[in-house]
């Protein structure tokens, strides 16, 4: 059964109309062609998918299109462009905390959500709470690098 | 202008797009009036297919077709090949099953693909695959690696399910000296079996033009131009020049995307019979079933000493699991890539390998991250660490007791290489001091005050990169020649495209390579383009794997280079009215030696396309030169991984304090890129010693097959790790590059059991050391 769904992506206000299990990645992806979040998995344990849905991080695999009913999200696209990067992105690319980039945005996308809710931020509580976000190449030591430096610019 | 130097740490180009979301993996590329493939998987290891019917499927909403194993079979799609043959001890060749592109009538192992459901939708296709029925009758299926050569045969062509029995070294004289030695040292021991889990899944699509007959499929591929060669010139799915494979961005391989699998050939397959692009993207839990594993051996070592721990004679016996077929490069991975390694660090006179290759009722096994070489410095750290406790020796010292020196290079090892440079007291020497070696009694006795058994290992490991000298590869059983190409294409404008058939799957190629070119050239990288993974656009490439692509490709580069500068002086030489013999070129400027007269680089490159004042009579218009670059032989990457541990007695959870890790790569081109490549090398040895195992039951199916269940490492698994590096060039590459891309896989795993055996006071410990494990090991020592 289709069921039509609107909510305000990267600032805009868009109209979709999509299966009923359609998951808010897969409208994110398909529908709106903002191929900047990724899919890695399918038991919500990667991270990849990662944006922002009214303020907080969430695996967009496990949201439904239809529960985002309203909502106002997020994506890497919608958080910074070239000449006026975000400073998690600066942060990243200063501290090559990305490889293939695979994962990235959705790094990205937690690791800001992280700054936003916790006050202080050492190595450990960002290793713990990027623990949702699996990456594969860099081994993650300069993702917590990149996370701590964009912390602190963030705050400034 | 951007820095640009060799050695400096410049920021990638590639960046940007990743970091903003506007990086192009194969799933994000949709081609207008595509259809979905989905396909349908073997629920069983091991069974005879008695029938199939389509029928109910075929028919389901939004279905364009169902096609079959059989119908791969009527179409004479050749097997996948192994691009390896290996030859057993009395010189027969390997036995190598068919591997067919999709099953017809028989099931090898669990997850294997037997048909591919089109339709206008994946989720048409996924719910029309779970409509074909299938008739199976099962057999039992092959499992367990130790008795699979007592097990019945899963293909009557692969007798005693032994694909080959190979040998490398002295065996008598290795006997003679294991026999006659003051003392010898026994373990066993396995390495796990490990599945790749980069994290963009695989995926496909495949785009018959049918009236131009061109065949696309764009892929994540570490290798397009090695896989153009397999599909057209074994597998037959087209002629050569009418495949172009594209690998756009790609998200992770470490080797598991450098394989030719079912999936993307019969994507191929099905685009050309129907006539329109069909995509398919993996789900995790399909990549989890039939993305090729990794590593999977058995081994018994012997190591021979005398009184001082001096080593006399290695003796080594492994079974490898080679899965349900041989894939692509299966063959060479636990003989080429690993008997050959057993010298390691150490001046050991006589070494002597066998290996028996199994099939067993699995995903097909081949390279992962360090390919052989990760399971040669693994057995070998291991059985040095305990030879030293055994012989009441501090590991540090009975190591320096056998390195080669750096005198003795070239050093011909007793197992077929020759080792051209190295300094392994000076990387051991940097290590120890990171990692405070001096004061780690202290700290052990720190711990102990509040309740924690502390540890530290060592792991001196050394590993081949840069493959391969074509003809040695090539008297070894290598099916293809394993030479780079490059294309260095100036410009007019004097900016600089750079094509080279090394692909990057994140190893950051677009910019370690510009800056290898822009300093050549002395203009900013940012005039410099890297073009890769388009075999439309390309020279045959070989791609990437083993640590190649600066050591190979990088050194096509420079070549490439080096002929452009050659030309610049011809043309330079002409314009400023002086001898060839005379010009220079130094930091983008051809100079007439002795003289204030110059030409830029620029100018000498819009001089060789608007060829007004030009020689024309003597050299063709244009700058832009190509080489291919064929190594001398490998090259040897090598240095001193530490690792320093807490376990907590009450739980058995293993906390690594410290990483320190000293390497060796030769001359490096970016640093930061480097340091990167060892700190995701380490984290996936740290995950193959503490976290992950694939496990399969005893009747073939896979226990681990999903994030749930395969333990991946994650942030808080991982200390921060201590990077330092050492440098002995290269002798026979232009750049003097050895190779970093594995070492952290192959050098941490040993440091860290190495560590955690020193803690518990005790000789073995399998990988991967999860807590379960180390509880049980403390409760079976009777420490806890």
């Amino acid at each position: 059964m289709s069921i039509t769904v609107s909510l305000i992506v990267n600032g805009k206000a868009v109209t979709q109309t999509c299966l009923e299990n359609t998951t808010l990645v897969e409208l994110i992806r398909e529908k709106l062609q903002l191929t900047g979040t990724h899919v890695g998995c399918d038991t919500s344990q990667c991270g990849a998918c990662t944006v922002h849905m009214n303020g907080r991080a969430v695996k967009a695999c496990t949201v439904l299109a239809v529960q985002a009913e309203g909502a106002e999200v997020v994506t890497i696209e919608g958080i910074g462009v070239a000449d006026n990067l975000h400073p998690m992105q600066s942060a990243f690319k200063e501290c090559h905390g990305l490889q293939c980039g695979f994962c990235t945005p959705g790094m990205i996308m937690a690791a800001i959500d992280l700054v936003n809710q916790k006050a202080e931020l050492d190595d450990q509580s960002i290793r713990k709470g990027l623990e949702g976000n699996i990456c594969r190449c860099t081994g993650y030591h300069n993702i917590v690098e990149a996370v701590g430096r964009a912390a602190a610019r963030m705050r400034e | 202008m951007v820095q640009q130097s060799i050695g400096e740490r410049v920021l990638r180009k590639e960046d940007l797009r990743f970091i903003t979301g506007k990086g192009s993996y194969t799933d994000d590329i949709n081609l207008p009036g595509q259809a979905y493939a989905c396909f349908v998987r073997s629920p069983v290891a091991h069974a005879i297919i008695k029938g199939m019917d389509i029928s109910t499927a075929t028919a389901a909403d939004g279905v364009i077709a169902v096609l079959t194993g059989e119908q791969v079979a009527e179409d004479g799609l050749g097997s996948l090949p192994c691009g390896w043959m290996v030859h057993s001890k009395d010189g027969s060749e390997m036995k190598q099953p068919f591997h067919p592109v999709m099953a017809a009538d028989k099931i090898n192992y669990v997850g294997e693909p037997v048909a591919i459901v089109v339709a206008e939708t994946f989720l048409a296709a996924k719910n029309a695959s779970e409509l074909v029925e299938i008739d199976y009758e099962e057999i039992d299926a092959v499992v367990d690696i130790s008795s699979a050569q007592s097990a019945a045969d899963i293909y009557p062509e692969v007798p005693g399910n032994t694909v080959y029995n190979w040998e490398l070294g002295e065996k008598a004289d290795t006997e003679k000296a294991i026999r006659e030695a003051a003392h010898v040292t026994r373990i066993s021991l396995t390495n796990n079996r490990l599945i790749p889990n980069a994290i963009e899944p695989r995926a496909a699509i495949a785009d018959y033009n049918t009236g131009t007959q061109d065949l696309t499929l764009y892929t994540t591929s570490q290798n397009p131009g090695l896989a153009r060669l397999i599909l057209t010139a074994f597998v037959q799915i087209a002629p050569e020049h009418k495949l172009r494979i594209i690998a756009p961005d790609v998200g992770g391989g470490f080797g598991s995307k450098i394989f030719v699998y079912s999936e993307e050939t019969a994507l191929a397959w099905a685009s050309k019979k129907l006539g329109i692009p069909i995509k398919w993207t993996a789900e995790r839990s399909e990549s989890f079933v039939a993305d090729a594993h990794g590593r999977d051996h058995v081994t018994e070592v012997e190591l021979a000493m005398d009184e001082e721990g001096h080593f006399l004679g290695l003796h080594v016996k492994t079974i490898a699991n080679m899965g349900a077929y041989l894939s692509t490069f299966s063959a060479a991975v636990p003989t080429y890539l690993y008997g050959t390694l057993l010298a390691g660090q150490y001046k050991t006179p006589n070494i002597y390998v066998e290996v028996d290759a199994v099939v067993t009722n699995t995903a097909p096994v081949d390279a992962y991250r360090g390919a052989g070489r990760p399971e040669a410095a693994y057995l070998l750290e291991r059985i040095v660490e305990v030879a030293a406790r055994e012989m009441n020796l501090d590991p540090v010292e009975i190591r320096r007791r056998n390195f080669i020196a750096p005198s003795d290079f070239p050093y011909q090892t007793p197992v077929a290489l020759e080792y051209d440079s190295g300094d392994y007291e000076a990387s051991l020497n940097k290590a120890l001091e990171m990692a405070d070696y001096d004061g780690f009694s202290e700290r052990k006795k720190e711990a102990a005050s509040r309740g924690k058994k502390r540890g530290i290992g060592f792991s001196c490991y050394i590993e081949a990169c840069g493959l391969a000298p074509s003809q040695l590869a090539g008297s070894l059983g290598a099916g293809v020649g394993l030479w780079e190409s490059g294309e260095v294409r100036v410009n007019a404008t004097g900016t600089v495209t750079v094509l080279t058939g090394s692909q990057s799957t994140g190893q950051g190629h677009e910019t370690t390579f510009a800056q290898l070119v822009a300093s050549k050239f002395g203009i900013s990288i940012d005039d410099v383009e890297v073009i890769h993974g388009d075999t439309g656009k390309l020279d045959f490439g070989m791609g990437t794997y083993g640590s190649r692509s600066l050591v190979v490709g990088g050194s096509a580069l420079s070549k490439a280079a080096d002929k452009v500068i050659a030309k610049g002086k011809k043309i330079a030489a002409h314009m400023l009215d002086s001898d060839v013999e005379d010009i220079d070129f130094e930091d983008g400027e051809f100079r007439v030696r002795k003289s204030n007269q110059s030409k830029t680089f620029q100018e000498i490159a819009f001089a060789a396309y608007v060829p007004h004042d030009y020689p024309l009579e003597e050299l063709e218009p244009g700058l832009s030169e190509k080489a291919f670059y064929d190594p001398a032989n490998f090259t040897y990457p090598a240095g001193t991984h530490i690792c320093e541990v807490e376990i907590d007695p009450d739980t058995g959870v293993v906390d690594i304090i410290k990483f320190t890790a000293v390497d060796d790569f030769g001359i490096i081109i970016n640093p930061m890129i480097v340091e990167g490549q060892v700190h995701g090398g380490i984290a996936q040895g740290i995950g193959q010693a503490l976290l992950e195992q694939c496990i399969y039951d005893e009747t073939g199916q896979l226990l681990t097959g999903s994030y749930m269940d395969y333990c991946m490492p994650r942030a808080d698994d991982l200390p921060s790790f201590e990077v330092g590096m050492t440098c002995t060039p290269c002798t026979h590459n232009p750049i003097g590059a050895k190779g970093c891309g594995e070492a952290g896989a192959i050098g941490s795993p040993p440091a860290v059991i190495n560590a955690i055996t020193d803690a518990l006071g005790i000789m073995e410990m399998d990988m991967p050391a999860t807590s379960e494990r180390v509880w049980r090991a403390m409760q079976q020592a009777g420490g806890a």
